[in-house]
């Protein structure tokens, strides 16, 4: 009885223990990844990648790490476990951002220089396909139902829109200038948009590729010119969407169904990069030139915690 | 003269108590309740007082702290854990503001009551000289917690929220940096012979101690422009006492800060009493009340 109550207890402190999250963030001066506990708000280790890391993703199963080391010009996979190096994608020259298919087996990848997004097979290590785009693409995403990739050049101001069966363009959508990310509603009936230079987020319709509607920004005490979104993501419930407003130190909150900004959390100089908690209790951001992370209380609407991490901290990926 | 209705109290009470030790002990009760309900109905009473009290660090909060912003964020610096608004962080500094001004109201009107002459009355009460003044003390420092509290719920309206059990901790810290702030109004009040001499006070010593504190600017602020200003600011007792109250708003105990609060209590009541001596400290030189 008495090692069946301690056995018990045992579990409970293991069951709080294992219930938290593992997030993982590029040190692109550093040329090493960060390892941070986001329970305790603590910096758990930092481990060598290569050359300027900045693009990370982990893949569908949890298994591997995707990192873009832009100036070893490759995208290394890691084992998302012992954090050992597996293996290497050819993702063309100065890889930054990139995106991988719900199945997990596609990923494509912005080549700003060349202006081409590079399609590669996961499993055979090889590149199937080049597109050519407009000029700069950065931001690049996939839809969840996986009928489209999304490529937005930073240069040309457009949205493209890929077919994911001929990896052939099939629409444009002229859009705000500067668009930065992209990313896609759950349903995959919309498709949110950042503009840098504008500072504007735009929200459009997958079906019809048009904008249905412009959001402005404005923080109060803070010039107009400091307002510049980068990263946007939308919760599952489509309640809420969050965008970063980079040298604005603010991360905007947005309600998703009627697109009015509710909220300006502040949190670490130049966010730029924005990721959930598995549960979407907590979203975790890049602060580049503060050199920490932010951790927010979805459920409070709260900044909780800063977590010093290192050298320009770009990218972030959770793992549960 | 007037003889006011607390101070006469007292002194009947006095000449009534009896030898034992239980009607000692209730004698001592009494007094100080006499002078804490005084003191509370004085200030509730007067409701300009009370307005004045509240709209002094309500105009820092809403109108120099909007104006200072830093809208971009103060660096992290504990207890806070993330970045912060410049209002937040002022926030435990104007409630040390409303503390160490109404240190100062207690003091003034020491000076007032010696004038006027009920001093004297209560100072020839049948009871300790040092409990009488313990028991101003308390009465002021109620007074000022009371207030501080009323601002909290004021900032809490405009979004300056802590953790709900900060409220709680808080407490303690205000009571002992009340008692600080209300024992060097007390020390001034036994040097300061007569009300207009009072401007010299805040001039010399409220506004230096304000302004040289972590009150507005955190130390390391203070540092860039100045190694004496920080070295003066560091050693500031009110800083000390807003740091403690800044911990405990978020639930933590500054110890350093603590320790320095309580030593800088004990000192200025040790001299507070001392000059309210008549035949050791000030009052003698000035030729008494």
């Amino acid at each position: 009885m008495k090692k069946n109550t301690l056995s018990l207890f045992l579990s409970l402190v293991l069951a709080g223990t294992v219930q938290a999250e593992t997030v993982f963030v590029t040190l692109e001066k550093d040329n090493a990844l960060a390892v941070v506990d986001p329970v305790e708000g603590k910096l758990i280790k930092t481990v060598p990648v290569g050359r300027r890391p900045r693009g990370i993703a982990i893949s569908p199963d949890n298994k591997f790490l995707y990192i873009a080391t832009s100036d070893d010009n490759t995208i290394k996979i890691f084992d998302a476990e012992t954090l050992k190096e597996v293996g290497k994608l050819p993702s063309g020259d100065d890889p930054e951002t990139f995106a991988i298919n719900p199945a997990g087996d596609r990923l494509y990848v912005s080549n700003e220089d060349d202006s081409m997004v590079t399609a590669i097979d996961i499993a055979k290590k090889k590149a199937i396909k080049q597109i050519k785009v407009g000029v700069e693409p950065e931001g690049i995403t996939v839809s969840p139902d996986n009928r489209w990739l999304i490529s937005a050049t930073e240069t040309t101001n457009m949205v493209h829109w890929i077919d994911t069966k001929t990896n052939a363009i099939v629409e444009y959508t002229l859009v705000d200038p500067r668009p930065r990310s992209v990313s896609f509603t759950v349903d995959s009936q919309q498709l949110w948009v950042t503009s840098e230079m504008a500072g504007t987020l735009m929200i459009l319709d997958a079906k019809t590729k048009q904008i249905i509607k412009t959001v402005r920004f404005e923080v109060s005490g803070v010039t107009a010119d400091k307002i510049q979104p980068v990263g946007v993501v939308i919760d599952k419930d489509r309640i809420r969407a969050y965008v970063a407003l980079g040298p604005a130190n603010r991360v905007a909150v947005i309600n998703a169904q009627t697109f009015e900004v509710e909220k300006y959390l502040l949190v670490g100089q130049r966010v730029w990069n924005l990721a959930f908690s598995p549960d979407q209790k907590r979203l975790y951001t890049t602060n580049g030139v503060s050199n920490d992370i932010s951790i927010i209380d979805l459920d409070n609407q709260t900044v909780t915690k800063s977590v010093g991490v290192g050298n320009y901290p770009w990218g972030v990926a959770v793992k549960p | 003269m007037t003889n006011q209705p607390g101070a006469h109290l007292h002194l009947t009470e006095g000449r009534r108590a009896g030898p034992s030790c239980v009607n000692n002990m209730l004698h001592y009760w009494r007094a100080m309740w006499g002078i804490i309900g005084r003191e509370l109905w004085r200030f509730v009473t007067q409701r300009e007082r009370f307005i004045s009290a509240l709209v002094r660090p309500l105009v820092w909060l809403f109108v120099f702290a909007a104006g200072f912003r830093a809208a971009l964020g103060l660096a992290i610096t504990p207890p806070y854990e993330t970045y912060i608004l410049y209002e937040v962080y002022i926030t435990p500094g104007l409630c040390g503001m409303i503390q160490l001004f109404n240190g100062m109201q207690s003091s003034l009107s020491m000076v007032y009551d010696r004038e006027m002459g009920s001093m004297r009355i209560l100072m020839v009460c049948p009871l300790p000289r040092w409990f009488l003044l313990l028991s101003k003390l308390f009465a002021g420092t109620a007074v000022s917690v009371l207030q501080v509290y009323v601002f909290l719920a004021i900032a809490w309206f405009y979004g300056i929220k802590v953790p709900w059990q900060g409220y709680l901790w808080v407490l303690p810290a205000l009571m002992l940096s009340g008692l600080m702030l209300g024992a060097l109004g007390l020390l001034l009040s036994s040097f300061i012979k007569q009300l207009e001499n009072f401007a010299g006070v805040m001039n010399f010593v409220i506004f230096p101690m304000f302004f040289m504190s972590t009150a507005l600017y955190p130390l390391w602020k203070l540092k860039e422009s100045s190694m004496l200003l920080y070295n003066l600011a560091k050693y500031d007792p009110f800083s000390q006492a807003i740091e403690l109250i800044r911990f405990s708003l978020y639930g933590q105990f500054n110890q350093h800060a603590f320790i320095y609060t309580l030593v800088a209590f004990i000192v200025f009541m040790t001299f507070a009493i001392i000059g309210y001596n008549p035949s050791k400290g000030m009052m003698m030189k000035k030729g008494g009340s």
